[in-house]
This record gives C-alpha cells, sequence and structure tokens, in this order.
C-alpha cells in the first residue's frame, strides 16, 4: 500500500490562490477527512492532485510524482476520485458503468467483442456497494445515495490504490451515510482514503485523522478529538467545532 | 424500479428504448435485406432502382455519421470531404481505366493544359491501388485530423466549424484545379466499371446491387461496434468526457475510433456513388451535401442504428421529389424539417416509436 505526500502544492485561478502552499502526508490505510469552509480549496486540491487544474508543487503517491501527467495517465497509476456531483453514465446501465471502469487496461481486441459474461470484479463490487438487484437499471433512474454508491464501486473496479472521495454522503438519509461510513471501512483495508465532507457526524464516526483547510492553507491536523479542540479550528467554524466538542 | 417514481426528471422511462435497440436492428436489419434485394428489385423500374442506388449510397455515409454522432457526440458536419475523397479516387481510377493504357482522361485532353498525366494520378491506375485508396484514403486524412483535434480537446461547436471548414477548402481546391479535377464538372460521362459497361442497364442493377450489400456490410460493422464494450464506452464519452478520462482512458482514443470509421465509411460511399450516379464534383462533397448528411440522420434518429439510413434515404427521396416540383422551397423545406426535428423529436423518426409506445399503454 502507498501513501500519499503531499509538498509546498499551489493553484491559482488568475491569481486568486485557491491552494497556497498546502504539505500533506495521508498514510497507507489511511481514512483522512479533508475539511473546511465553503471556498477552502479542498476540492481544488483534489483536482490538482488528479491532474484536472495546473499546480506547482509536488504530490506523490507511493513513489512516483503525479503533477505534470494528463488526466488518464495519474487514473492508470491508481488514484481514483469521485465528484461533489455524481457523475455516472447516467444513459448506460449500472453493469455497463461498472464495466467500463474495470476495463481501462483492456485490449483493442476484447474492446470489439461483446461482454459475455459479467466479470468477477465487477459482481463483487455491485455486492460491495449493494447494487446486484439494480444491475441492469440505467444508472440514470439510481437514486441519489445510490448513485454515489455506484461511484465507488467504479473506484473499486478500476483497482485504484488511492481514492479521494469529494462528499460522498451530501444528500445522503442517515442509513444510507451509515452504510456509506462502513464501505468506507472495508474500502479501506488495502486502500489509502482521503475525503471531502461538510458532515461533522460522519466525520466523528467514520475519520481517522482530519485534516482541516481554510482559505487555501492547512489551518489544523490530527485525530478528530485533536482537530475539534483547535481553537483555531472553532473559530472559523463559528462555533461548530464546540457545539458538542 | 421505486427510484423511477423517485426521480421522474432525470428517470426517463428509458427501459423500453433500450429494448428497442437491441431487439429492433436484428429484425430490422432482416427485413431491410429483403426489401432491398428482393422486393425493390423487382418493383422498382431500373430508374427508380438506380436513383435507390444513389439514396443508399448517402444512407452509407449515414451509418458512419449514426455512430460517430448519434454514440459518440460528434457532430460530423464535413463527412463530405470524406466521400469525397473516395469518390474522386474511384472516378479517377475510372477515368484512366476507361482511356486505356497509358492513355490521359478525355477530359485532360479537352482542357489540354497538360502534357502528361499528373504524379499523383498515376498509381489510381491499378485497382489494387484505386480500390482500397477509395476507403484508405479518407480513414488517413481522419486519423491526421482526429489525432491533432480530438488531442487539443476541440469539441462541440468548433469540431462542427473545423468540419465545415475543410469541406468547404477541399471543394474550392477541386474547382480551382480544373485541369487535373475536372474544376467544377468533376469527373462525369464513364463508360465502364471495371470492364462492365455502365450504360448496360443490367450493369446498372449490379451497381445497385453491390450497393446494397455494401450498406448491409457497414450496418452489421456499426452495429457489432454498438454492441461492443467499444460501443459502450463511445457512449460513456459522449455523455460525460472528463469522467471517463478519470477511469484512466483517453478519450482521444475512443473518439478517433469512431471518426475513422465513420471516414471509411462515407469513403465506400462516394465511390459507390460514382458508378451508381456518373458522376462526382465539388457541388456534391462541400458544405452543403456535409449538412444535408447530418440533417437525414437527424430525422431519421442518430442514436439508433437504422435510424440514419431511414433519414438518410427519407430525406434524400423527398429532395429529389419535391425539388422536381418546387426547386426553390426545397432549401427551406429541409431547413424546417430540421429545426421541426431538433426542437420536437430529438431522437429523430425512432424516438417517434417509443413516443407513441410510452403514451398507449
Ligand atoms: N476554475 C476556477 N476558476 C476560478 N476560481 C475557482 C475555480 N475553481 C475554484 N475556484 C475558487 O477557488 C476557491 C476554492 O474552491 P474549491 O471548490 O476548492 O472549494 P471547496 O473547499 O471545495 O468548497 P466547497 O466546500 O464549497 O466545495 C473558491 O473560492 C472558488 O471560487
Ligand atoms: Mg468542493
Amino acid at each position: 500500500m502507498s501513501g500519499l505526500r503531499i509538498r509546498d502544492l499551489r493553484v491559482s485561478f488568475d491569481g486568486f490562490k485557491a491552494v497556497d502552499g498546502v504539505d500533506l502526508d495521508v498514510a497507507p490505510g489511511d481514512i483522512r477527512f479533508l475539511i473546511g469552509p465553503n471556498g477552502a480549496g479542498k476540492t481544488t486540491l483534489v483536482d490538482a492532485v488528479t491532474g484536472l487544474v495546473k499546480a506547482s508543487g509536488s504530490v506523490h503517491f507511493g513513489d512516483a510524482e503525479l503533477l505534470g501527467r494528463p488526466v488518464h495517465q495519474i487514473a492508470r497509476m491508481g488514484v481514483g476520485r469521485t465528484f461533489q456531483t455524481a457523475t455516472v453514465f447516467e444513459e448506460l446501465t449500472v453493469l455497463q458503468n461498472l464495466d467500463i471502469a474495470a476495463g481501462a487496461g483492456r485490449s483493442p481486441w476484447s474492446l470489439l467483442r461483446r461482454r459475455t459474461s459479467v466479470p468477477t470484479v465487477v459482481s463483487e463490487a455491485l455486492e460491495t456497494i449493494n447494487l446486484t438487484a439494480q444491475r441492469d437499471q440505467l444508472a440514470g433512474t439510481l437514486a441519489h445515495g445510490q448513485k454515489q454508491w455506484l461511484e465507488i464501486g467504479m473506484l473499486l473496479v478500476q483497482d485504484v490504490r488511492l481514492l479521494l472521495l469529494d462528499e460522498p454522503v451530501a444528500g445522503m438519509s442517515h442509513d444510507e451515510r451509515d452504510a456509506t461510513g462502513a464501505l468506507l471501512g472495508v474500502v479501506s483495508r488495502d486502500r489509502t482514503v482521503v475525503v471531502i465532507e461538510h458532515d461533522m457526524d460522519f466525520m466523528r464516526s467514520f475519520a481517522r485523522t482530519v485534516t482541516v483547510l481554510h482559505a487555501g492553507k492547512v489551518l489544523s491536523e490530527g485525530s478528530v478529538a485533536q482537530v475539534q479542540a483547535d481553537p483555531k479550528v472553532q473559530e472559523v467554524y463559528l462555533g461548530q467545532g464546540t457545539r458538542d466538542a | 424500479m421505486t427510484s423511477t417514481v423517485e426521480r421522474p426528471v432525470s428517470a426517463p422511462p428509458v427501459a423500453p428504448r433500450r429494448r428497442f435497440v437491441l431487439r429492433g436492428p436484428g429484425v430490422g436489419l432482416a427485413v431491410g435485406a429483403v426489401v432491398l434485394f428482393a422486393v425493390a428489385p423487382v418493383a422498382l423500374s431500373d430508374f427508380r432502382l438506380s436513383l435507390l442506388a444513389k439514396y443508399l449510397c448517402i444512407a452509407m455515409v449515414a451509418v458512419g455519421i449514426g455512430l460517430a454522432w448519434g454514440r459518440g457526440g460528434l457532430l460530423t458536419l464535413g463527412q463530405g470531404v470524406f466521400f469525397g475523397l473516395g469518390g474522386y479516387a474511384m472516378a479517377m481510377h475510372m477515368k484512366l481505366a476507361d482511356a486505356g493504357p497509358g492513355q490521359m482522361p478525355d477530359f485532360m485532353l479537352l482542357y489540354g493544359q497538360l502534357d502528361a498525366l499528373p504524379w499523383w494520378w498515376a498509381p489510381f491506375r491499378s485497382p489494387y491501388f484505386a480500390l482500397p485508396a477509395t476507403v484508405l484514403l479518407p480513414m488517413l486524412v481522419a486519423f491526421l485530423l482526429g489525432s491533432l483535434v480530438f488531442r487539443r480537446r476541440v469539441r462541440g461547436a468548433y469540431f462542427a466549424i473545423l468540419s465545415q471548414a475543410l469541406a468547404a477548402a477541399l471543394a474550392i481546391f477541386l474547382i480551382g484545379q480544373q485541369g487535373t479535377t475536372g474544376g467544377t464538372n468533376g469527373l462525369t460521362d464513364f463508360q465502364g466499371f471495371f470492364g462492365y459497361d455502365l450504360d448496360d442497364p443490367v450493369n446498372q442493377r449490379m451497381v445497385y446491387f453491390i450497393v446494397a450489400a455494401s450498406l448491409l456490410a457497414l450496418l452489421l460493422i456499426a452495429r457489432q461496434l454498438i454492441r461492443s464494450r467499444y460501443g459502450e464506452l463511445l457512449v460513456a464519452v459522449r455523455d460525460s468526457e472528463e469522467r471517463v478520462r478519470f477511469l484512466g482512458y483517453n478519450p482521444a482514443n475512443v473518439k478517433l475510433v469512431a471518426y475513422v470509421v465513420a471516414a471509411g465509411m462515407a469513403g465506400l460511399a462516394g465511390a459507390l456513388f460514382v458508378p451508381a450516379v456518373g458522376i462526382i464534383n465539388p457541388a456534391l462533397i462541400g458544405i452543403v451535401p456535409s449538412i444535408e448528411f447530418v440533417i437525414g440522420v437527424a430525422v431519421g434518429g442518430r442514436a439508433t442504428l437504422l435510424g440514419p439510413v431511414i433519414g438518410a434515404v427519407a430525406v434524400a427521396w423527398a429532395r429529389t421529389t419535391l425539388s422536381e416540383e418546387f426547386p426553390a422551397a426545397w432549401t427551406y423545406l429541409q431547413g424546417l424539417l430540421f429545426v421541426l426535428v431538433v426542437a420536437f423529436l430529438p431522437g429523430g423518426l425512432a424516438s417517434a416509436r417509443v413516443l407513441l409506445r410510452r403514451r398507449s399503454p
């Protein structure tokens, strides 16, 4: 298993520093929560790591430098992400979505043929994300929470080693949140997970470590208890952190 | 299926359409084959049958557009280029074959500007070069162009405009080179097609059968591509290119395959158009015909296998019939048709069936 090491990461949009010199280490197998107020630069950080926006500094996953590579190459190096608004292929079935996610390494010859059976990784992922019954349903017809799970399932079959999840439980019911949290536990057994989240209850239940971003910089870092006790964090969250700390 | 009820907006009842897409073409193809090979040759006069051959050539272009645009989201508004390359490659060979060994084509002697055959004409004397070239040349051009364009992430309207510009450029180039390309007149007055006299109605029927068989072959290829894993990937790229990238694919390559295949299909269509219709000229490959190819596909239903073919034949037939009666009105009528389809029936005629079926129960 590999960890993530970010050094002096900077992203600016027309002079506006969205990420402003971030250092971040995530140990292999960790479940790191990345929190912070709106506009803190959380999504931008993930965008930079996955090659979507240009950034300076360095990002290592294992021994490999990620910065400067095109998106699809970073993905092939085992880095996968979800998006703030679930993006699945709505016109394709759940099975087709997963099959595509599993197939980046397929030969041209096998691409040109029909899928004759369900790959084992795909049926396993269907079980893991609890969508076996919806296998042949169009992804566009899934409930919101199910789409989020499908996205996570796509990362599983893609066999990524680093998962970057952008607000995976936004809009989910309580039960769905708990199921997602349990899923994170399973997933992190042999993978490194970074979760962006606003939901503090969810964070308290499932985070192993937490990093707080604010205005493009790291404000605080540590265990859930350490971060919640940090006065700087309490200040930024205007009492949210103190509510039940 | 409870979730369908929960989210009615993002959850159109697409399940029936899927079944239609998967089951339809198998039956549709068989019915189409019977119509093309058994019914049409018996029912139609020689004249009508050769008109149908012309429409079927246009339908071959449409199959490729259905793949690249309908499935891949590439608005290929410049297929005239590939149609033209295939057509001119075939026409050059037929001109040289008519002229006989060592001779120059009649029009070159007529214009009298040249002493010898231009070097780039020479290879087309050989059928072993010319025939493959009708398909491979368009594919090569599409490959080079697509490699440049898709990697730079040129999409949507920009891609469409670029395609149009290319079609215009090729037409203008051909017009300018009258001495070597026949200029505005193009290449015409063919006598033979691989040794068969084209004035003989029997041979015209043979050309019809070649066209019909080629169209069926292209449909089978498109069907295999659509149903393959590649076909699913192509739809994924159409709907969310960025997402596909994050799964480790390079969408540029996925699009390139569809674009190159569509170009090859247009090339073959152009090549067969020449013996079927007896002419190829710049007016058949420029901006206007390029748009007309797409209109037929839009009318028929771009995302289905048979929709583009039916749309292309219907529009081409309407054009012949109506432009005889109201020559001036046709252009407007065609524009109106396109707008109506885009506004009210974005899935084309193929989706009308689904709409009807949806209302009936
Ligand atoms: N493409 C862009 N162009 C210009 N500014 C941008 C761009 N993307 C993000 N920003 C700005 O960068 C800052 C950080 O945005 P980012 O989306 O990373 O925040 P976030 O921490 O994910 O917030 P949220 O919790 O609301 O999702 C914001 O001020 C945002 O307006
Ligand atoms: Mg965000």
